[in-house]
């Protein structure tokens, strides 16, 4: 006999029919009944209306049929509170059982039941079951307090219930410790204030439960053990030592776990040590092993090796053959093992992880061979030495005709151009024959940058060029604007026989378009040619800046706090947690600080625990917006041309580089996964990152290499790019201004707008605006006091932003009596830590007085 | 941490068993589940995590199910596939084979296992031998034969009872060796490692203390009995009932075990081994008429081992047709739904070679779609020997009663994932 006949009724009547049946003498028949209306549950139908009936058959001495009249009730309480007090005698009654598997299951299932009424009569239950004497039945009221807290956090304070809790992690059965550190792990993730501090002694029983408990035990214990911060090395090194035998557990969850925490302590540990040595070699093998796991855990294994090849490369370098592609894994293990050879690879082994990837470009999955493919040019770009080979690979690879493999290597082939330039145009040739089968945009446009980049070489690069311009408009954006560019290059260098084609293209581009992009590069590209053709040669011939060689590596802040999350969601995704979650909770988990070099604080002060979230949100209108980046390109040169000042110099062009000639090359390099903001990014700030690209380069050194596709920073030149014809360009237009007749004085400065009403934050007003004052950021800012008292001591914090903006001094405002406003002008820097914001032009900002915390959000135009 | 609720679903995203451990998710969340994965497979970006606005799913696809962890936080993903590894696993103990028709049929069952597997999120016990203690097929009257909760759900052996008893006291150990291997066209061997298991059949009266002994080399070179003979462990995993702790100070691997059948230990290590068998295949390709196969295979092994049911696995393009075989020695069939042919060797001995030819008509029209380039792949079995060379040294059985228990000890190599890629 199976349960399946229960999942068949689905006559008319059937509530009723059951009904009947629930109601039955006959406990048999009662009990069939209660199986069909779980069944009916299961698949989804609503058999609420059976309530009373379902409930009344709860008293029962059949332990299965109370089972499953729980399951019901668990479902249906809450939609129906009042009836659901009708059980709460039996639960209490239960919990007095004398078999242990009732009252755990009495507590366990009340627990569940998230009715207010309910909850109220759980308590005493609970505190009795935390005292039981039977392990079985602790181990329930532990999780169970977990449940109370996510209903009413007041009530589990009020009735002592944590520090119940905190009693039983030293209970003397190592599974009910477990359970204990797993609830309250939870409860103080969820709660605003760390409720219970971990101390040495804690630790300990911890640490001993640790080799008793089942594995998921373990799991609790270690991941409960990755938040603790240990007091001093020895303290952090005792702990190493005793969990490091958890890597040779057989479940993989143990083993992630037991990376983390250690990952996290190594930092603690003095640099080079011995121990540091022992340790990381102890590493590598179980993480190796997690590749023989099944699939799925396979990809959460590589997601994470990404991570610890990031912050630690040394602990796989030997391993580069694991990550070798087998011709069965599933396509997002193929995926992800490509990701970390590249990672991985390095003069010694390029030459194997090249024939592989020879290899893998030949097989029959579309995006794999792809990928395959740009990673060939990734690893060029890399190694130096292998850049040869790679080319003479990817032309190996176009010879095969396989029309995305052609299309892929020419992107790629661009990229290897911006590496190593003047060094592979023997190729270009090869390229050219290939010119028509080319239909994807994005290698049409590298084709098209390829051309014009070196005109010169080709002597038919005009009539190439030409080709494409016929389809002019028919091609994609993204095409379009490369080949505007182009030709523009391709005049520049051979004059004499281009001048109709340019013209072509900018009318075509200015006149027969409605794309404003297109319009405004088209503009800023006549204007320059016809106002000074030599400056134009300055600006589009510029030399551009090498591409760096690491792509989409994390930025350091967020790749250490990914670390403090290995084996989570967030290790996955590459994501931090609240950027998903949608948690209250902004407790941000960071390597601890003793970190040297490594990682820093957002320049907060305080403590991470944010008390009040107040958000004051202004954004800005379109237009001040414009003249607000027409502003900011002609304040930095205050004294004259820009020729007096050779650093704003070099970044000036660079920046200006970066937003005409070379705009699309971010752009294009935008998507090797430097960030997927392009395209998620609102218009007005679009262009804003265009605008404010090149005042970023000019305070960050002009170390960073802009629009090259890799960077963080550089990702942004991706859309600067993107939005540089459009307002970006505008911006240019004002430095071609600023170049021909040098303004004088500040620029334009964006009225203030209020940032933080009075009625919002106990009385402050504040309002603000940003502007530029002889080539610096400053903050500029009207304290109002609107409250009844004097106010004073005000500090400003930053959080970390995608701009890098820091204060670049302490805040100064006099102390405020009630009812004056007091102006503040705040310098900033721009090398403070850089955090992607969504949107990006989110700028958290704390501001401190009288010892309150004051949050606020400028999302505001500089 | 933890998971909001687990699903069982059909391959159509039908809803067979559905269980809410923390109500904070909308359980008809689930409905969007199938939509997803579609549209994610359509844009060819699978992966066993989906995310939508609602929540998170983690899951896993056996046989004709899906296995479903929803959850809103930031969940342990690793916790959550081993957990819902470990429910096929407990499931398949209580019913066998874990399809769409033996979960409808034991709906029930399910539930109250999945009421103790996990609580809030947390995975509790999940010792199927535990839970079969307490959780059984038949519905229980509490008056009478209540079912009593086992000491073992919360000792410290939480994976064995007490008062087990047996007239012979015996323990069956096998050292099963799986070699992987993955070697390129040009026949040189990109990848080689062991992977080898301590299987275990225990069938011992009372609460027994095992020590096995293995010529372990760390141990070895520790001891002071030099390097002969002895293996490098590269890295090694245990069952949860092996003291780690004990194996990290002195590699001693004690143990109580549970009862009847597990995995004691698995090991791995990374060997340049000379592949045992070895193929070597030649292919002419006369493209719109007919392709030959000459097939080569080699035993390089020792004389005194033999191989048993060697399988040569050899693909062909698949829209072949009309296959003639030639061999002196096994048969060969063609397998049209794998597109492969295989040839098969019922023994083969050590340093031996042997030979085939395949012979196969191609259509004179050429498909459109391109073909993969699937390796070659052989399986087999080679009893009483170990590639590593792992032995086991003894095992040693102390229980307080005092019985004397006996230990069997066999070996065996097989194939793991062997595959050699063709030009």
């Amino acid at each position: 006999m199976t349960d399946s006949k229960y999942f068949t009724t689905t006559k008319k009547g059937e509530i009723f029919e059951l009904k009947t049946e629930l109601n039955s003498e006959k406990k048999e028949k009662k009990r069939e009944a209660v199986k069909k209306v779980i069944a009916s549950m299961t698949v989804g139908k609503d058999v609420s209306a059976l309530f009373p009936d379902v409930v009344n058959c709860m008293q029962t001495d059949n332990l299965e049929l109370k089972k499953l009249v729980y399951l019901y009730l668990m479902n249906y309480a809450k939609s129906q509170p009042d009836l659901a007090i009708m059980a709460v005698n039996t639960f209490v009654k239960d919990c007095e059982d004398p078999n242990p598997l009732i009252r755990a299951l009495a507590v366990r299932t009340m627990g569940c039941i998230r009715v207010d009424k309910i909850t109220e009569y759980l308590c005493e239950p609970l505190r009795k079951c935390l005292k039981d004497e039977d392990p079985y039945v602790r181990n329930t009221p532990a999780v169970c307090v977990a449940k109370l807290y996510d209903i009413n956090a007041a009530l589990v304070e009020d009735q002592g219930f944590l520090e119940q809790l905190k009693d039983l992690l030293s209970d003397s059965n190592p599974m009910v410790v477990a359970n204990a550190v797993a609830a309250l792990t939870e409860i103080n993730e969820t709660s605003s204030r760390p409720l219970i501090e971990m101390n040495t002694q804690t630790v300990n029983k911890l640490l001993t439960a640790l080799n008793e408990c089942t594995e998921w035990g373990q799991v609790f214990i270690l991941d409960s053990l990755a938040n603790y911060e240990p007091k001093d090395e020895r303290e952090a090194q005792n702990i190493c030592e005793r969990i490091t035998p958890r890597l040779a557990h057989a479940n993989a969850a143990v083993v992630l776990s037991t990376v983390k925490v250690l990952m996290k302590l190594i930092d603690i540990l003095p640099r080079d040590s011995d121990f540091i040595a022992q340790l990381i070699k102890k590493l590598a093998p179980p993480m190796v092993t997690l590749l023989s796991a099944e699939p799925e855990i396979q990809y959460v294994a590589l997601r994470n090796i990404n991570l610890i090849v990031q912050k630690r490369p040394d602990i796989l370098k030997q391993e580069m053959k694991v990550f070798f592609v087998k011709y069965n894994d599933p396509i997002y293990v193929k995926m992800e093992k490509l990701d970390i050879m590249i990672r991985l690879a390095h003069q010694a082994n390029i030459a194997q992880v090249l024939s592989e990837l020879k290899e893998y470009a030949t097989e029959v999955d579309v995006d794999f061979v792809r990928k395959s493919v740009r990673a060939i040019g990734r690893c060029a770009i890399k190694v130096e030495q292998s850049a040869e080979r790679c080319v003479s690979t990817l032309l190996d690879l176009i010879q095969t005709k396989v029309n995305y493999v052609v299309q892929e290597a020419v992107v790629v082939i661009k990229d290897i151009f911006r590496k190593y330039p003047n060094k592979y145009e023997s190729i270009i040739s090869t390229l050219c024959e290939n010119l028509d089968t080319l239909d994807e945009p994005e290698a049409r446009a590298s084709m098209i940058w390829i051309i014009g980049e070196y005109a010169e070489r080709i002597d038919n690069a005009d009539e190439l060029l030409e080709s494409f311009v016929e389809g002019f408009h028919d091609e994609n954006t993204q095409v379009q604007l490369q080949l505007l560019t182009s030709v523009v290059k391709l005049f520049l260098k051979r004059p004499a026989d281009t001048q109709e084609l340019v013209q072509r293209v900018l009318s075509l581009a200015t006149q027969d378009s409605d794309n404003p992009d297109l319009r405004d590069r088209g503009y800023i590209y006549w204007r320059l040619l016809s106002a000074d053709p030599a400056a134009a040669k300055d600006v589009v011939l510029a030399e551009k800046p090498l591409i760096s060689e690491e792509t989409d590596l994390l930025e350091p802040s967020l790749l250490d706090e990914l670390v403090c999350h290995i084996g989570s969601l967030a290790s996955v995704y590459h994501k931090p947690p609240s950027t998903f979650v949608e948690a209250a909770v902004p407790l941000r988990k960071t390597l601890p600080k003793s970190t040297v070099g490594g990682s820093e604080e957002p320049s907060l002060i305080g403590g991470t625990s944010m008390p009040s979230t107040q958000q004051t949100t202004v954004i800005p209108s379109q237009d001040s917006l414009i003249a607000d980046l027409l502003s900011l390109d002609l304040t930095p040169h205050p004294s004259g041309g820009n020729s007096h000042q050779p650093y704003a110099q070099s970044a000036f062009s660079s920046g200006l580089d970066d937003l005409l000639g070379l705009g699309s090359d971010g752009l294009l390099g935008d998507s090797h996964g430097a960030s997927g903001l392009g395209g998620t990014a609102s218009p007005p700030s679009v262009g804003f990152g265009g605008g404010v690209q090149p005042m970023v380069g000019m305070a960050g050194a002009g170390a960073l290499p802009f629009g090259a596709p890799t960077l963080p920073m550089g990702g942004m030149g991706g859309m600067g790019g993107m939005g540089g014809g459009d307002i970006g360009g505008i911006g240019g237009l004002g430095d071609i201004f600023g170049g021909i007749t040098p303004a004088a004085g500040s620029g334009y400065a964006a009225p203030k707008q209020i940032w933080l009403e009075a009625a919002r934050s106990k009385g402050t007003e504040l309002q603000g605006t940003f502007l530029r004052r002889s080539g610096q950021i400053v903050m500029d800012m009207t304290f109002t006091n609107r409250a009844m008292q004097a106010l004073s001591g005000f500090a400003i914090q930053f959080n970390s932003n995608s701009f890098g903006l820091a204060p670049a001094q302490p805040l100064q405002v006099r102390p405020l009596p009630p009812n004056q406003s007091a102006d503040a002008a705040l310098p900033c820097k721009t090398d403070g830590p850089v955090q992607k914001m969504e949107p990006l032009t989110n700028l958290q900002v704390r501001i401190h007085f009288y010892s309150h915390f004051r949050f606020m959000e400028c999302r505001n135009s500089l | 941490m933890s998971s909001s609720a687990i699903f069982v679903l059909d391959l159509k995203g039908k809803v067979i068993i559905a269980r809410n451990y923390r109500g904070d998710v909308d359980m008809a969340a689930i409905d969007k589940f199938m939509p997803l994965l579609m549209d994610k497979e359509e844009e060819g970006l699978t992966s066993p995590i989906l995310h939508n606005e609602e929540a998170t799913f983690v899951y896993i696809k056996h046989s004709n199910l899906f296995f479903v962890s929803m959850a809103r936080k930031n969940v342990n993903v690793a916790l959550v596939l081993a957990f819902l590894f470990k429910c096929v696993e407990v499931f398949g103990e209580y019913f066998k084979d874990v399809e769409e028709e033996s979960v409808r049929d034991n709906f029930v069952i399910i539930y109250e296992l999945l009421d103790e597997m996990m609580d809030f999120g947390y995975p509790q016990t999940t010792d199927s031998r535990i839970l079969q203690e307490y959780i059984t097929q038949e519905g229980h009257k509490l008056e009478g034969i209540a079912p009593k909760l086992p000491m073992a759900v919360t000792n410290a052996v939480s994976w064995r009872s007490e008062g087990i008893k047996y007239r012979k006291n015996e323990v069956f150990l096998d050292v099963i060796e799986s070699v992987n291997m993955l070697a390129n066209a040009n026949g040189a061997v990109l990848r080689s490692e062991i992977v080898g298991a301590v299987k275990m059949r225990v069938f011992l009266t009372g609460m027994p203390e095992l020590r096995l002994g293995l010529n372990d080399k760390v141990l070895f070179e520790s001891s002071g009995r030099g390097k002969n003979k002895s293996v490098e462990l590269e890295d090694v995993k245990f069952h949860q009932c092996v003291r780690l702790s004990r194996f990290e100070n002195d590699r001693t691997i004690s143990f109580i075990p549970p009862d009847g059948e597990f995995e004691l230990m698995s090991y791995r290590l990374t060997t340049t081994v000379k592949p045992l068998i070895w193929i070597e295949a030649v292919v002419e390709r006369h493209t719109h008429s007919r392709v030959e196969y000459m097939v080569k295979a080699k035993s390089q092994f020792k004389r005194r081992s033999t191989a048993n049911n060697v399988e040569v696995i050899i693909p062909v393009p698949s829209d072949a047709d009309s296959p003639k075989f030639k061999t002196s020695v096994g048969t060969v069939r063609y397998v049209p739904e794998q597109s492969a042919f295989v040839w098969t060797i019922k023994s083969f001995p050590g340093g031996k070679e042997y030979l085939m030819r395949a012979h196969f008509n191609l259509p004179s029209v050429i498909s459109e779609d391109m073909e993969g380039k699937p390796p070659m792949k052989v399986k087999f079995e080679i009893p009483y020997f170990t590639t590593s060379g792992i032995q086991v040294r003894y095992l040693k059985i102390i229980e307080k009663s005092g019985y004397q228990a006996l230990p069997w000890v066999r070996y065996i190599t097989q194939n793991g994932d062997y595959q050699l890629r063709m030009v």
